[in-house]
């Protein structure tokens, strides 16, 4: 997942976005395996967020059109604690179905954060220093996940990403299976 | 160098000597819950990656408790259901607590100890993030997805990153109209909806050790609202107590080593805490009762793994049974122990069940029913602009249903002296 670069329209979000937020408890009943029933999961993807909080900084704007069941953004930018909450792993997937590749937060809560790397759904980087704010909604990111840079491509602005650490590995084999597969004996 | 409960357990499972925070390791699970709204896909991601005919690890470890949308007409709910009844078939479970059946128990959290999966010194993993309830009892648990939950199913393995501790003492005596729930609120209250992310929270002390089962229990549950992997409690006589009465399975007593490191060490009064209410939209949003009071209200609720066990109904009916609830009021017992246990416990003559209804509170049928929302016909759900006081332990937008709804966490105490006047009311007023 992490071999080239990353290059999308963002969605802004801020502090606390719960999973809740991500994709609310009434839809959590529609199988995720089945490839044309999880569309569900696109289609309410981020449908929980408040109103003035969706799309910042002005608010208001559908990550998900009505009708469609994937988004226009594919990066999300955010604040502290990302993803707290539940631990509802079709938060991280609702995220994918709806064609997001990556998020880049403050920080996460840590269910979320296992889910999305264990489970191969989108790559949740840090960012080093709060962005939240000084982005808009609709600009364009490049992220490389080689230099660990975040560029804001509307702007010009260049942000340092934290290390994967340990996630990167898990990452790169895409989930915990081929993971455990590649490097320890007892799968 | 000393280790703590969280890290000597995680040792023991890794079948290591010592483990230290950040150190990246597998451990073996003693246990496996889960649910309802997430088995059926841990099941089938199960399925994908071990084979259709794929046999779990261990049919004894797996503890299957379907709670979430149980009281709903809503069809894909109900598949949710059948499914899990297909897993349990297909694998033979022992501990599959089946809905319309007489083993259906209720919220899984609460049925977990009833039923004695609950023990010191064991590694619990759950398909929930409230499996950090557990902790009450000794033990490592915590939340994990689907894909984390079928790894388990597979091999009965998980890697886990080792937590530095941080430790939540409460000493003094606790006056009566505070509760575990006042307690927790106010840790996060001070350190944050993300205070604890990736730690361990020990609650330790003698006003913790001075708790029942049930009130730990609150304690450890909402650990995961301040962000952290798994609160625990060193386990002493009630806990054994509890658990001898429940399972014969075993366990492994772990106290934390006299040098063991914790990352910080917060200290309460719990004489001097006042009752908390935590406003929308987030737990750690916290006020003393009496700065929140007067706020108007449309809605009451009792329930949920957090606020929905039989000593939460019985702080309940100590306050409804002066009076007549002036919103509508709902009770929803975490499970059927619970629920018996309001119709056979008395106070002053009266079954707790008696005093609800008295008071006018309409009381549901077990499970997790409107704390999280669900399906549009929960019982309790908060379908428009309500503003409710409820026991549970979330009040994210929409968390208990509309996103236009909004929460306010409390006591039981505190929701039920609100539910009597219909705007948040401190239980001073109705405590002798």
């Amino acid at each position: 997942m992490l071999a080239g670069k990353i290059i999308g329209k963002i969605y802004v979000l801020g502090d606390n976005i719960d999973t809740d937020q991500i994709i609310p408890a009434r839809h959590l009943v529609y199988d995720l395996e089945d490839p044309e029933k999880q569309k569900m999961y696109g289609k309410y993807c981020l449908s929980g967020v408040l109103d003035d909080q969706a799309g910042l900084p002005d608010g208001r704007i559908p990550f998900v059109l009505p009708g469609k069941t994937t988004s226009e953004f594919q990066i999300i930018v955010a604040g502290k604690n990302f993803g707290c909450g539940s631990s509802r792993e079709h938060a991280p997937a609702s995220l994918k179905i709806a064609g997001v590749q990556a998020i880049a937060a403050e920080s996460y809560a840590r269910i979320f954060y296992r889910n999305a790397i264990d489970g191969g759904f989108v790559i949740p980087f840090e960012v080093a220093k709060s962005i939240y704010r000084t982005f808009k909604t609709g600009e364009t990111v490049e992220i490389d996940p080689q230099s660990n840079l975040l560029r804001n491509v509307s702007t010009g602005m260049t942000v340092s990403l934290l290390p994967l650490g340990d996630a990167a590995a898990i990452l790169n084999a895409g989930g915990i299976f081929n993971y455990a597969r590649t490097s320890h004996e007892f799968l | 160098m000393g280790m703590t409960i969280t890290e000597k357990i995680l040792a023991k499972h890794a079948d290591r000597d010592s483990v230290k925070p950040g150190d990246h390791i597998w451990i073996d699970a003693d246990i496996l819950m889960t649910h309802d709204v997430c088995g059926p896909a841990t099941y089938a991601i199960f399925k994908r990656e071990f084979g259709a005919d794929a046999k779990i690890w261990n049919r004894e470890k797996v503890v299957v408790i379907p709670d979430h949308y149980i009281f709903t007409k809503d069809l894909h709910a109900g598949r949710q259901i059948e499914q899990l009844r297909v897993f349990a078939k297909e694998q033979n479970l022992v501990h599959f607590y089946d809905v319309g059946t007489p083993r259906y128990k209720g919220v899984c959290h609460v049925a977990m100890a009833e039923e004695g999966f609950d023990r010191p010194g064991q590694v619990l993993f759950g398909t929930d993030s409230h499996t950090c309830t557990a902790g009450a009892f000794g033990c490592f648990a915590t939340g994990i997805g689907n894909s984390d939950a079928a790894f388990v199913l597979g091999t009965g393995k998980l890697w886990v990153k080792v937590p530095h501790t941080c430790r939540f003492e409460f000493f003094g005596k606790k006056p009566p109209y505070i509760t575990a729930k006042d307690m927790i609120l106010t840790i996060i209250n001070e350190i944050g909806i993300d205070g604890a992310t990736y730690k361990a929270m020990e609650f330790a002390g003698e006003a913790v050790h001075d708790l029942g089962i049930e009130a730990r229990m609150t304690l450890c549950n909402m650990a995961v609202e301040a962000g952290a992997k798994n609160g625990i409690i060193e386990p002493d006589e009630t806990v054994f107590e509890f658990v001898n009465q429940r399972s014969r399975a075993g366990y492994d007593v772990v106290t934390n080593d006299p040098d063991a490191r914790f990352e910080k060490v917060f200290r309460y009064d719990v004489s001097k805490l006042i009752p908390l209410v935590a406003g929308p939209h987030s737990p750690q949003n916290g006020a003393p009762v009496t700065e929140a009071e007067g706020t108007r209200l449309d809605q009451a609720y009792i329930g949920s793994c957090t606020g929905g066990k039989l000593s939460d109904f019985i702080a309940a009916a100590a306050i409804l049974k002066s009076g007549e609830v002036k919103i509508p009021t709902y009770a929803v017992p975490a499970t059927v122990s619970v629920e018996q246990g309001l119709k056979e416990t008395l106070m002053d003559g009266m079954s707790v069940l008696e005093i609800l209804e008295f008071a006018g509170v309409n009381v549901g049928p077990p499970s997790c029913a409107a704390c999280l929302g669900g399906p549009p016909d929960t019982f309790g759900r908060l379908n428009h602009s309500e503003v409710c006081i409820s026991t549970t332990n979330r009040n994210f937008p929409g968390r208990m249903g509309s996103k236009e709804s909004r929460v306010y966490l409390a006591s039981p105490y505190t929701v039920a002296a609100s539910a009597l006047t219909g705007k948040i009311t401190d239980p001073r007023r109705f405590m002798n």
